[in-house]
């Protein structure tokens, strides 16, 4: 890889072309995401285009939907919800899953072993049958959503950064921190965190991932983000039936969605690494 | 009669994380003779490993040997191919690690491990081997030489496996065979019975070896000739005798001054008020479910009492399993003691840290061996020494700021250091942080679990000193607990000697330095002296021995 790898001196760190790659999209979408009102051409409801399943085109320059609206600005309201409903859940499975998985390292006993078995119990569950039970039990809104996406993914993070946290607790310096009085908070957040905030960051990206896809799942079957509101899984969704005729509206937002997931993980595989040798 | 290894103008470099090349080997040269032994001796990072294994055209990842030459028995280990040099090795060049534990597969069976270099080089039938591995395994004095092989790895003592790994060097007949620091994670009592056992092997072979150590004293034992380097070069080579008699080098004299007895001065101790800091009354602590009794199921620790006074040191002494680690970490209460009594300055100590007050915990500190793994590598050293500052003493800001600085200036670490991770300082470097971590708390009292015994000779002897001048400075009291009989005497008013989980006797080295009881007999009487004829003059008693040596 010394062919792909940059050099910076001034900031110690060293990084590679391809992680450099997978930022810039990700960037790319953030900031379609974060500005998607003011840059869509067309209203995302109105019917601009008489036929349906249009071509591309300089006036639609990604076609028409199966109603005859612009997919280019379907396409970019979309990203808001893919990207802003999947890092809300992320983050609230991330952070809590992180923080349960540490405190439970650090206090060991019965309150780590009671945890652990319920959250054991709750990732039995297969994670596309409990989003299709709660959809079905509570109706799909968005903070449903967000909230269903977060606790399917609590479990997974904290068995991450359970067995992360637990490797580093039996280290010395937690031994010398609990000698001196500290209580948990300061343990588990300044003792053991930034040692294992790396992987953790790691782990964030690829679940960030897989929210993407069970997302893009949950609203291709019609439980997802609900009408007029669609993100990407719920554009290729309703497109489906543009697939015999090539249509781009079919194939942009799958397009959309691997981008988004190749880049995060070409990013969390290639992240930046700290040079320990600085006086070179 | 030609050498049998000649290393000719020897270079190795390195490669680090920015792709810069480092030199750390820088050309040495070095002969040895058929049945010589040779020593390479230096501190870690000396190069003293790296030189050994290049005898096996070795260099470990990230390292190349960029010059020179190496010659073992007409062959130039460096020119050869990987193919040829597997030929070479085990055959005509054996290797006995530091850590023979980790050097076996411990899911197989000694004897198999044993006699494995004689089925690669297909030297002999199995049988063959397996009658060659006894008689080797007798020739190392093994308890049970026909039977032992027949064991795991796990089921034989760290001493025997010891042995048993240079059963594995030397059954091929090798004609080098290179030892690298084969008794240094041995205890001195067990380190005797397997430095007697390679010497007679050796001397009866007549095969040449490279010993790699730190230890001059047990160097001195083996070896016939001393090479003495420091920073990847050759300061100093001649026989052991010389380097002993008459060193020139003045790193060499350095290393052997770190030998003599230091005086202790008996000071500060009468002035103060012989008043009782710490009373320990009937301690008992181990591992284990708690059984009907109340007690652990493993006593790790079994009645021990103890008492310091006021700027006194206390040092516990004793072999690997006797208790002594246990016995600090029931003192500083990480593990909380089953029974018996903690009195500190007058007040009683909770068995477990949790139920101290502050102010308690903060008067009893305790420092650990491994400054690697008791300083925090996510943090900066700046960081590390201001958080008791903060925690204990409420200090922000500037205050702490100063205070750092002050810290640092008595363990004498530069300023510089301060925005520091501990993976960028060294090893001494980074138990002076440990160390000074423990002072910001402004105790009286710190547990020295081993602090020294990670360190150098010429680095450890830097901070006992350290240790002393802080105790003048801030009248402190230490509790110091080491296997390494000549660290203790050197600041402890009192040695208490542990066996077993027991206290076996109590020592007061300004009245008398010799110990009563047999075990302490034996346990002093075992650490290598630098004189040459140690090993040879040194007789033990068999009974006591079988007794306490599991070796």
């Amino acid at each position: 890889m010394t062919t792909s790898t940059t050099m910076s001196r001034s900031t110690g760190y060293r990084f590679s072309w391809i992680g450099m790659i997978g930022f810039a999209i990700i960037l790319f979408w953030a900031i379609i995401a974060f500005l998607a009102p003011h840059i869509i051409p067309y209203p995302v409801g109105e019917i601009v285009d008489e036929d349906y399943f249009g071509p591309m085109s300089s006036k639609l320059l990604l076609g028409s939907d199966y109603l005859g609206r612009d997919m280019l600005s379907r396409i970019i309201m979309g990203a808001r919800y893919t990207v802003g409903i999947s890092l809300a859940a992320v983050c609230l499975a991330c952070f809590s899953g992180a923080a349960l998985g540490m405190a439970a390292a650090v206090i060991g006993g019965w309150f780590d072993t009671v945890l652990s078995r319920f959250l054991d119990a709750l990732n039995s569950i297969p994670s596309k049958l409990s989003g299709l039970v709660v959809a079905a039990a509570v109706g799909s809104s968005l903070p449903v959503l967000i909230i269903m996406l977060g606790v399917i993914y609590i479990p997974g993070a904290y068995r991450f950064a359970r067995s992360l946290a637990v490797n580093v607790n039996t280290m010395d310096y937690i031994t010398v921190a609990r000698t001196r009085g500290e209580g948990i908070p300061y343990v588990v957040f300044s003792e053991i965190l930034p040692n294992i905030i790396g992987p953790l960051l790691a782990d964030f990206g690829i679940r960030f991932v897989f929210i993407v896809l069970l997302l893009s799942g949950l609203s291709f079957l019609g439980l997802g983000v609900q009408p007029p509101y669609a993100d990407w899984g719920a554009l290729v969704h309703e497109n489906i039936g543009g697939l015999p005729f090539g249509a781009p509206a079919v194939i942009v937002p799958s397009l959309a969605i691997a981008s988004l997931t190749i880049s995060v993980n070409l990013l969390i595989d290639n992240l930046p690494k700290k040079i320990r040798d600085r006086s070179a | 009669m030609a050498n049998l290894v000649e290393i000719r103008d020897l270079k190795v470099e390195a490669k680090t994380d920015s792709g810069r090349r480092i030199e750390i080997i820088k050309g040495i040269d070095l002969d040895i003779a058929p049945g010589e032994i040779v020593a390479l001796i230096g501190e870690s990072g000396s190069g003293k490993t790296t030189i050994a294994l290049t005898i096996m055209g070795y260099a470990r990842p990230g390292c190349r040997i960029s010059g020179g030459s190496v010659t073992v028995a007409g062959k130039d280990m460096v020119a050869l191919s990987e193919r040829q040099r597997a030929n070479v090795r085990g055959l005509e060049v054996s290797y006995v690690p530091q850590s023979a534990a980790a050097a076996f597969n411990p899911s197989k069976r000694i004897i198999d491990q044993v006699i494995e270099v004689t089925r690669i080089h297909q030297l002999m039938p199995p049988a063959e081997a397996r009658e060659k591995a006894v008689s080797l395994f007798r020739a190392l004095s093994l308890p049970d030489p026909d039977g032992i092989g027949n064991r795991y790895p796990h089921q034989v003592s760290g001493g025997q496996l010891q042995r048993l790994a240079a059963a594995m060097a030397l059954i091929s007949d090798p004609k080098l065979v290179i030892f690298d620091e084969p008794t240094t994670a041995l205890d001195v009592t067990t380190q005797i019975e397997v430095l007697r056992a390679f010497k007679a092997v050796m001397k009866k072979s007549g095969i040449a070896g490279v010993y790699v150590s730190h230890d001059l004293a047990v160097v001195a034992q083996i070896a016939d000739r001393i090479v003495v380097l420091r920073g990847g070069e050759v300061q100093e080579v001649a026989g052991t005798n010389e380097i002993l008699a008459d060193a020139k080098h003045p790193y060499t004299r350095e290393l052997l001054s770190a030998f003599e007895p230091k005086p202790r001065g008996e000071s500060i101790v009468a002035a103060l008020e012989r008043k009782p800091l710490l009373q320990v009354n009937g301690l008992i602590a181990g591992y284990g479910p708690v059984q009907p009794d109340g007690l652990p199921l493993v006593k790790a620790v079994q009645e021990a009492s103890l008492s310091l006074e006021r700027g006194r040191n206390l040092g516990i002494i004793g072999e690997s399993g006797c208790g002594k680690s246990t016995l600090a970490r029931s003192i500083a209460g990480i593990l909380p003691a089953s029974a018996g009594q903690l009195t500190l300055d007058g007040r009683e100590l909770a068995p477990s840290a949790r139920q101290r007050s502050r102010e308690q915990l903060r008067e009893l500190q305790i420092v650990f061996q491994h400054a690697d793994t008791s300083l925090n590598p996510a943090k900066s050293i700046e960081e590390i020494l201001g958080r008791p500052l903060k925690f204990y003493h409420g200090m922000k800001g500037k205050a702490r700021d100063t205070r750092i600085d002050e810290l640092m200036d008595m363990v004498r670490l530069p300023k510089a250091l301060r925005s520091r991770t501990p993976a960028e300082l060294s090893g001494g470097q980074k138990q002076r942080v440990n160390f000074a971590r423990a002072l910001a708390a402004e105790p009286k009292l710190i547990v020295c679990d081993e602090i020294t015994s990670a360190l150098d000779t010429v680095v450890a002897a830097a901070v006992i000193d350290l240790l002393k001048e802080m105790q003048r400075e801030l009248s402190l009291s230490y509790i110091f607990i080491s296997h390494d009989l000549s660290v203790v005497e050197a600041i402890c008013d009192e040695i208490v000697v542990m066996y077993n989980g027991r206290k076996v006797e109590e020592i007061t080295p300004a009245i008398s330095k010799v110990p009563q009881h047999p075990y302490s007999k034996l346990l002093f009487s075992s650490v290598p002296k630098l004189d040459p004829s140690w090993l040879d003059r040194l007789e033990r008693d068999p009974e006591l021995v079988k007794t306490y040596v599991q070796g």
